[in-house]
């Protein structure tokens, strides 16, 4: 089995570690980078919660293996505040709309309504709706994630303080 | 759900790609979107020993209109066909269909070539690739060949490609007259789960209405999309109004032949496929007439 | 009780808006879940299953998984049977041993019959295929009315039969109620096997401490007496295991008891001298990780007149416990807490009958088994009404219990606390616009779909109690069911507040600091709560039964008063008055009408700590309390008849779904939903609000997509996998309008109830109720769940 050293733009720093070929790309954020907070539901991409996005794009990190991102970049729910840990928007929506409750389908939530919010930002809640339907929540019933999404949208639009 | 080990290598091009799937023998597989071979390869149902990574190589990516067809390198991201204003202007079914494959997550990595590679029988692509009769190209070390969609699609999980051969680009003709409309109707469980039967439906009509060319084809319904030649020539010529194609869709039950699984068996499918095509039929010629964009 | 309509004002905190403190970490992605904690040197488990539903395993070859390099050990259910006790049943059936891997014989397709240790998760599952099984297959039996026949073949032959219990109780003149009703009727109803599966599978790692001679476990858990359990298992010491319960739990809804990984895990940690570490994946959560729910065949019969007036009610439910009862069977027995439902029915005969079958064994799910005994019951209500034609709504109004009535005893022995059924059904009716719905029900016809106005008015019995454990085992006498609450207050004067128990998004950290700093007059944001090690942890018996708002805000309160009493006792000293003439205020003391003299919380805080010699004769130093609660109307055993005092608290739910089918291919969309919610007090309105609709979510689920599919033939599970066992989207879950009514309990500090099942104890029944309302103008009905796309469309154009 191939060994390979790769080396992944990981929230704006380059990270490098080893991964065998089999190693998927949620793994190895999590294992080798250490990165815990995209989570694992499944492993056959069907619940979400391993949502990263890559090249700009929320893709499922457990439908791809590591060295396929070698060179990319990918965005974990870690690189979602700033650098002094201010919190998104979104992510301050989240808390203010209550849009979680036990937070492990979370991470691939914000990084589905991130990556909705970088190109909509006037989402109708059907849009919302979309933008999520690959994001499994167990806890929520999702009105709450999409009332926070949409409150987000607000908020970076300026409507509202 | 670890996969099993295999070796990994980039391809840089097509031909690399074609080379190292050649001297990589039986096992060795191509990986383009993964979003359909991962799962497998991580429950052990599919073990290749060498995946050959053919993301990101450009030349096999692109959309374009040549001549009367429609180009789709097969490396093509499925969201970036479907949001392609020249699918949208020339062939706004295979839009519509795609907006039913999978969710917005996995059409970010899934590839046009890969779905119809991988010919799931209630697969959206290959069922338009059919519809259309588009052609498959097929490239290997030691050729390149066209591969007529009626040929591709040989049955459940199999297609003509020989285990050597990449698909490349894929050709579906556009149709160019006026008064051409599309139908596209599939039955879920979930809004994005798997059809349990889908029909897809192209058709022109003459100035008075008649129906003047016309193909139609169901997905999950049979081993692999198939053409409803005798249906089509039984509404070839009517207005297809809604009785008729009531009348003509009722001997689908005879043509197809579903497999029951966990979730539909064949006896729903017979007849869930019949609706299909009878609202894709209607659809198809409501946009024809301009009644329904 | 009186009607309030809306929530109590006097509140400084409770009731009112308020972040989840947890949530911060969460949306942050610095939740730590049970596989964020690798240990250094940890070893890695998965599991080798069987395929069989089942044989008999004639020997277990390990030789070639072990000569795989990173591969440290192998377990069979031989070697680790010999060393531990078997588990916990709720049941007395000395014969029926539950082992966490399979010992001699493989019960179900997808047991666990071995555990293969590796440096590697990767390794580990390299190995399992290695390991060579000889089985033996033998006959199995999938279904569970197959299996109550003579001749069925015995899932454990130990225990003569496949009945694991049986027991028929008569709560009042049931008989005589029958025979002298105008009318009765008698139907069947299926829940089917589904469960409230969490995103998140059970993870566990194990640490053994040899310097020490400790178990640290690290797990997902939600679990009653948990380390008790494991000590109990390996026979070691309680002492001598301590459970991390500030693991942040993803998602349980009742089903994260692990028991058999943790006990694997521990063993293989104490064996191997390294931490040992078992994250299921899903293939081996869904099939063996036995988190399957309640699968229930019932059989009722309803007595009642004219006016549909209900006299009387008979219920027979065999449920499908799969292959071991543990913990599970009970779920037949907490609906005798409300086993009339809402209404004013008064004698009700109850026979549950829990069957052993070749299938993956249950585990308590949301609600405990009240969600499908609603079902059923609210089934024979719009049955009722149908028969009579009389409106659904109606019917109910005629036979809910009065406002004015309570508390209410029904013939199985508990009291309803409070309640105004009546209100939060007219206000959920007002807010759906019963009429307009029904009107937009009929457009909806007219353009050719079939379509339903659902109606559901439920109880969630909330509070928990042991009392089904001595109902159904007379020979276990427990009736203590409490919670704890620990509050320290340091020298300078912050409180943190301990819990013994882990949290799986309920929000009990927000919950207890909202309590303490309403009973404080402390702001709860400066108020942290911890999840106490279980070493340190006083009891708990963990968020199961809608209990933690209730019990955990109990306690809190308890120890909170404490902390006040102590506080105004060291101002009483120092004024040198009696506590009556002082005022607490804000955690200030002052004398009262004379508010220069006050003492402040930072003094009182102070003297507390460092100035003994200010302090009332004989206190104890420092400023900390704790309160250890039983159940309130708890603690006592149920009498021969079964009646007894199931749970203390009542929250009630009524539920207005409206339904289109496509008659052609049997989807179902829920196009509006309307619940009214009565939970008493509320305490964090975003977090009751949540898990209603949460529990709503479950619901559509249960009646709609879910089901765990097996292979009557084969005895194959088929729904091993996300992609078979169908989840609701957020396409598949409707916005939902929810309006809340108060009715507090008289029982509890702040008079809260429990919402931990809210929406879900009576979604399944208001989307069945709007699904046959759309199927009756053709004369059709469907009583079984789930009510899938396949099995409409059969049931409307089928062969």
């Amino acid at each position: 089995m191939s060994e390979h050293k790769i080396t992944v733009c990981v929230n704006g720093n380059d990270m490098s570690g080893h991964a065998e070929a089999r190693l998927t790309l949620v793994d190895f954020l999590r294992d080798v980078l250490g990165l815990t907070g995209t989570h694992i539901g499944c492993e056959h991409g069907v619940c979400g919660a391993c949502s990263v996005i890559m090249d700009d794009k929320p893709v499922r990190s457990c439908l791809m293996y590591a060295v396929q991102a070698d060179g990319h970049d990918v965005t974990t729910v870690e690189g979602l505040e700033a650098d002094d840990g201010t919190m998104s928007p979104l992510q301050d929506a989240f808390w203010e709309n209550h849009a979680l409750q036990c937070g492990y389908c979370t991470p691939g939530m914000l990084i589905a309504g991130h990556a909705l919010l970088s190109y909509n930002l006037s989402p109708t809640d059907e849009e919302i709706r979309h933008a999520i339907g690959g994001n499994l929540c167990r806890c929520t019933g999702y009105q709450q994630i999409v009332e926070a999404v949409r409150m987000a949208a607000e908020k970076i639009r300026g409507e509202t303080s | 759900m670890k996969a099993a080990p295999f070796d990994y290598r980039r391809a840089t091009s097509i031909d690399d790609a074609c080379r190292a799937l050649s001297e990589g023998g039986d096992e060795a597989r191509l990986i383009a979107g993964g979003q359909t071979l991962v799962p497998l390869m991580a429950m052990r149902l599919a073990r290749p020993t060498l995946l050959i990574d053919i993301n990101g190589i450009a030349e096999m990516s692109g959309i374009a209109i040549d001549g009367d067809h429609l180009v789709i390198g097969g490396g093509t991201r499925q969201s970036d066909a479907l949001g392609s204003e020249i699918v949208q202007r020339h062939l706004p079914l295979l839009a519509d269909a795609l907006s039913h494959v999978g969710h917005d997550q996995t059409r970010n990595r899934g590839t046009i070539g890969g779905s119809l590679a991988n010919a799931d029988p209630a697969a959206e692509l290959p069922l338009i690739a059919q519809l259309l009769e588009a052609d498959m190209i097929a490239r290997s070390v030691k050729s390149t060949r066209t591969i007529a969609a009626s040929s591709f699609f040989e049955s459940a999980m199999a297609t003509a490609l020989a285990p050597n051969e990449c698909l490349t680009e894929i050709r579906f003709p556009l149709w160019r007259k006026q008064k051409t409309g599309y139908g596209f109707h599939e039955v879920s469980i979930r809004d994005s789960d798997f059809a349990l039967a889908a029909a897809a439906v192209q058709l022109t009509l003459d100035d008075k209405g008649a129906c003047t060319r016309l193909h139609i084809a169901i997905g999950g319904a049979s081993p692999a999309p198939m053409r409803l030649g005798e249906v089509e020539s039984a509404l070839l010529g009517t207005n297809l109004e809604d009785r008729t194609l009531h009348a003509e869709t009722a001997r689908l039950a005879t043509l197809v032949d579903p497999q029951g699984d966990i979730h539909a068996d064949a006896s729903y499918r017979r007849r869930v496929a019949r609706v299909m095509t009878e609202r894709a039929l209607q659809s198809a010629r409501d946009r024809a007439m301009g009644t329904n964009p | 009780m009186n009607e309030v309509t809306k929530p109590r004002t006097e509140f400084r905190y409770v009731s009112k808006k308020r972040r989840v403190k947890e949530d911060k970490r969460f949306v942050t992605g610095r939740g730590k879940f049970a596989a964020d904690i690798n240990l250094p040197g940890t070893l890695h488990v998965a599991m080798v299953s069987s395929p069989y539903a089942c044989a008999e395993i004639k020997s277990i070859n390990a030789d070639e998984a072990l000569a795989l390099p990173g591969v440290h050990y192998v377990l069979t259910g031989e070697e680790l049977s010999q060393h531990i006790n078997p588990l916990l049943s709720g049941l007395d059936l000395p014969d029926v041993k539950r082992l966490p891997l399979a010992q001699g014989r493989a019960r179900y397709a997808g047991e666990w019959v071995a555990a293969v240790v590796a440096e590697s998760r990767h390794i580990a599952e390299d190995a399992v295929e290695l390991v060579e099984i000889d089985y033996e297959s033998l006959d199995y039996v999938i279904d569970p009315e197959e299996a109550l026949k003579p001749g069925a073949p015995l899932v454990h032959p130990e225990n003569g039969s496949n009945v694991f219990f049986n027991r028929k109780w008569v709560w009042g003149e049931v008989e005589k109620d029958f025979a002298a009703a105008p009318h009765t009727l008698a139907f069947r109803a299926r829940w089917s096997r589904c469960s409230t599966i969490p995103i998140e599978t059970f993870a566990v790692t194990a640490a053994w401490d040899d310097g020490k001679d400790q178990l640290d476990v690290w797990a997902s858990i939600q679990m009653p007496k948990y380390p008790e359990q494991i000590a109990r298992a390996l026979r070691i010491p309680v002492n001598a295991v301590n459970v991390h319960f500030d693991i942040d739990v993803g998602g349980s809804y009742g089903l994260k008891r692990g028991i058999r990984q943790t006990v694997i895990v521990s063993y293989l940690t104490r064996k191997l001298r390294r931490p040992v570490r078992f994250i299921e994946d899903r293939l081996e959560n869904l099939s063996g990780g036995e988190m399957h729910g309640p699968d229930r065949i019932f059989h009722m019969q309803i007595a009642f007149d004219n006016d549909g007036i209900m006299s009387s009610l008979k219920i027979k439910a065999t449920d499908d416990c799969g292959c071991y009862p543990g913990r599970a069977p009970l779920q037949l027995g907490k609906p005798v807490s409300a086993i009339v439902g809402p209404y004013r029915i008064g004698s009700a005969e109850y026979e549950a009958t829990s069957v052993s079958t070749n299938k993956t064994s249950q585990e308590a799910v949301r609600g405990f088994g009240q969600g499908p005994t609603n079902f059923a019951i609210e089934t024979a209500v719009d049955k009722v009404a149908r028969s009579l034609g009389l409106d659904r709504d109606e019917v109910r109004r005629r036979n809910l219990i009065r406002s004015d009535e309570f508390p209410w005893r029904i013939p199985s022995g508990s009291d309803y606390d409070s309640g105004d059924y009546h209100a939060v059904l007219t206000k959920v009716m007002e807010a759906a616009k019963w009429d307009a719905i029904h009107a937009r029900r009929d457009a909806l016809r007219k353009d050719g779909k079939l379509a339903g106005v659902g109606i559901a008015t439920c109880l969630e019995p909330s509070g928990g109690n042991s009392s089904f454990e001595p109902l159904f085992n007379l020979k276990n006498d427990t009736t203590t069911w409490m919670e704890s609450c620990l509050i320290k207050v340091d020298m300078l004067g912050t409180v943190t507040v301990s819990i013994g128990t882990s949290t799986a998004g309920q929000g009990h950290e927000t919950l207890v600091s909202t309590v303490v700093g309403e009973e404080l007059q402390r702001d709860p944001d400066t108020i942290r709560a911890i999840h106490a090690e279980s070493l340190m942890a006083l009891p708990s018996n963990s968020p199961v039964g809608s209990r933690m708002a209730i019990m955990l805000g109990g306690a809190a309160s308890g120890a909170a008063k404490k902390i006040r009493d102590q506080v105004m006792a060291i101002a009483a000293h120092n004024f040198q008055l009696p506590v009556d003439r002082l005022v607490y205020e804000g955690g200030d003391v002052s004398v009262e009408g004379d508010p220069q003299k006050t003492m402040t919380w930072t003094q009182l805080v102070d003297i507390a700590h460092r100035k003994y010699h200010e302090m009332p004769l004989g206190s104890e130093p420092g400023l900390q309390a704790s309160f250890i609660w039983e159940v309130p109307t708890g603690g006592a055993l149920p009498a021969a008849d079964g009646t007894v005092q199931m749970y203390p608290c009542y929250s009630f739910e009524a539920h207005i779904p409206l339904i289109a089918i496509d008659p052609d291919t049997g989807q179902v969309e829920i196009l509006e939903y309307y619940i009214g919610h009565d939970c008493g007090t509320v305490i964090n309105p975003d977090i009751v609000r949540g898990m209603t609709l949460g529990g709503i979510a479950h619901a559509i689920g249960a009646a709609l997509y879910e089901k765990f599919e097996y292979d009557d033939e084969t005895g194959q599970h088929l729904s091993g996998s996300f992609m078979d066992y169908l989840l609701p989207s957020s396409h598949e879950v409707p916005p939902i309008t929810m309006v809340k009514h108060y009715t507090p309990s008289p029982l509890t500090p702040m008079g809260q109830k429990g919402s931990g099942e809210s929406g879900y104890l009576g979604g399944a029944a208001a989307i069945a109720s709007a699904v046959n309302d759309a199927l009756a103008p053709l004369g059709k009905e469907i009583t079984t769940l789930p009510m899938r796309v396949r099995d409409l469309e059969k049931l409307l154009n089928g062969d």
